[in-house]
């Protein structure tokens, strides 16, 4: 049997993973790829207690954040879409238009 | 670990994973004949005649011929992506095969989620197409990639929407339990097949998978006229093959998909002595595939192309609500009965 | 030797996620994720989570990822737009620190012990989630479905040329 650590500890790696993408990169698609990184670790975090407490709710809340993810992307790829039309660049440095 | 490699249940798996796989690849391999030869019969032409009696060796001569061609990478091709895109074609369409029951017992694994196992692979047969298209670095393989897997995704719905009618019915994802439940016959002769209880998810499956599989009348992406040879235009040899013998295992796949769900599998009546009630399942299985393969060449042969607005179109605003419709409907009638 | 098995796909998994950040180019990122998603996906079949790990495959790798690389291929950029890296002295206190926080995270979750629960093991199975879908969480579910509906509307009118 593989004990439930491992599956806690490749969880939080991954997610560490994807906070170093998060903060270190400039493109703003390599952004939304962090971030669903991040998704997938926490993923496999409740999955893990899921069936460590032998609960199904843990599945179905997986099922819920995977929706979530879902609509996030396809918005957020869009909002790349328009962003590029904008000013014919990814860099997420150069939308600063907001910054003091 | 070693008692398990040389057990009973282990060498009769690899026995059935020979079976199975040698059988397909042949199949694949004299798919080409039938096709080469059917179209040319409804062209009025003989097709190839010369490899052989009624050319039957045809598929060994095209298969040497790609062998010994040479094999060509464009000079600007990004080559890791240039090399990978025909084995992510190619795997997950051979990997389909390992759930489908060819017979009672012909099957090499079950799983309780093996329509969705199915459905997983072939999505993932689109990044194949995909990094196919992009990776030969030239415009008419990036417009077919683009088109065809715009195409392959939208399919994609209508084709597993289209089957939630027949696991209402049945109520299980298994393949195997599939089959199972339409062995019985109603009125002593029809037998229990879930064609008669869903013509209309039929019809849309049957239209989904020519689109899923870039078939014509759906085969824009490799139209000839238009796209010189659509993704794999700057293919040349055994990656050309290997992205010939995908379609035809996707083909096959879609059909024998459509003959558990709807047809019953391998079930028919079985007469004879031992031998033949063993092998007659895997033959009526057969049979039944190959309703489906002469149904595609005969489409390709007669149909012309959609356009791709005509295509999308249909996809979205046909295939899909009426799939929608289906399911709606279905479950109706399964809650009230 | 389930342990093993289990050890090449979590490598597999943490080297195609490390791998998205260090490709300069966003496709090869993308096509790592993917890779790292059918590796969770495995990990997903090892926790007895089946109908998980097919979802997973046929929505996050066969649907959106698909959106990312036909994203990626449209907008067609060349491979690395950044240019000079302004926090370059960052790097030398970021990575230390890193690391050491992942050592207090691996050495909380070192020794957490599982006590083992009572019942029948978990069945991952299709009826089971469905049955927990419908009953107890009809109320997110319906909320997910609206959603998606306004994610789809709000797609389009961005992605729109011209409104």
């Amino acid at each position: 049997m593989i004990p439930i650590n491992w599956y806690l500890i490749l969880s939080a790696v991954l997610f560490l993973i994807g906070v170093l993408g998060f903060f270190t990169k400039r493109n703003v698609i390599a952004l939304l790829l962090s971030l669903e990184i991040m998704l997938n670790a926490v993923n496999l975090t409740f999955v893990a207690f899921s069936t460590q407490h032998r609960q199904i709710s843990g599945q179905v809340f997986v099922f819920f954040v995977l929706v979530v993810a879902a609509s996030e992307a396809a918005v957020g790829l869009a909002l790349v879409i328009a962003m590029f039309r904008n000013r014919e660049s990814l860099n997420v440095d150069r939308s600063n238009l907001l910054k003091w | 670990m070693i008692e398990y490699l040389t057990s009973y249940d282990f060498i009769v798996l690899m026995i059935k994973i020979i079976i199975i796989f040698g059988g397909v690849m042949g199949a694949l391999a004299y798919l080409t004949w039938i096709e080469r030869k059917l179209m040319a019969r409804v062209q009025m032409r003989p097709g190839p005649t010369r490899v052989g009696p009624f050319g039957l060796l045809q598929p060994l001569a095209d298969g040497l011929k790609f062998l010994f061609k040479e094999d060509v990478i464009p000079t600007n091709a990004n080559t890791f992506l240039y090399i990978a895109a025909p084995i992510v074609s190619l795997v997950p369409a051979l990997m389909s095969f390992s759930i489908i029951p060819f017979g009672p017992s012909l099957q090499v694994t079950d799983l309780n989620v093996g329509l969705l196992f199915i459905f997983a692979i072939t999505s993932l047969g689109v990044y194949g197409i995909v990094l196919g298209g992009w990776a030969s670095n030239s415009k008419y393989p990036l417009m077919g990639a683009i088109r065809s897997s715009a195409q392959m995704i939208s399919y994609e719905l209508s084709l597993t929407l289209s089957v939630v009618g027949v696991l209402m019915i049945a109520n299980t994802l298994s393949l195997a339990q599939l089959v199972a439940s339409q062995q019985d016959t109603w009125f002593g002769f029809l037998p229990r097949w879930n064609i008669f209880l869903q013509p209309v998810a039929f019809i849309i499956y049957v239209c989904s998978a020519v689109a899923e599989t870039n078939r014509l009348p759906f085969d824009l992406a490799e139209s000839e006229q238009e796209l010189v040879a659509g993704w794999h235009t700057e293919y040349s040899s055994l990656k050309f093959a290997m992205f010939m013998l995908a379609e035809y295992a996707n083909m096959v796949t879609v059909s024998a998909l459509a003959t558990v769900m709807f047809l019953g599998g391998w079930s028919g009546p079985l007469f004879g002595p031992f031998w033949l009630r063993a092998g007659l399942p895997t033959l009526w299985f057969v049979l039944k595939i190959s309703i489906f393969i002469f149904f595609y060449v005969l489409l390709r042969s007669t149909i012309p192309r959609f356009r791709y607005d005509q295509l999308m179109k249909f996809g979205w605003k046909v295939l899909l609500p009426l799939s929608l419709a289906n399911i709606l409907v279905t479950s109706f009638i399964v809650a009230i009965s | 030797m389930i342990q093993l098995v289990f050890l090449l796909f979590a490598a597999v998994a943490a080297g195609a996620a490390i791998n998205v950040l260090i490709q300069k180019h966003v496709l090869y990122s993308a096509l790592s994720l993917i890779l790292m998603l059918t590796a969770m996906s495995i990990l997903f079949i090892f926790l007895r989570a089946e109908f998980l790990a097919m979802i997973q495959i046929i929505v996050y790798a066969g649907a959106i990822m698909v959106l990312f690389v036909f994203v990626i291929m449209l907008l067609n950029l060349p491979a690395d737009e950044d240019g000079v890296d302004q926090l370059r002295w960052l790097k030398f206190i970021g990575i230390p620190l890193g690391l050491f926080f992942l050592f207090f995270v691996l050495a909380t979750l070192w020794n957490v012990e599982a006590p083992p629960a009572s019942g029948t093991a978990l069945n991952g199975s299709p009826r089971a989630i469905g049955e927990s879908l419908f009953t107890d969480y009809l109320l997110p579910f319906e909320v997910t479905s609206l959603l998606i509906l306004i994610a789809l509307v709000g797609a389009v009118v961005f992605a729109k040329k011209d409104l």
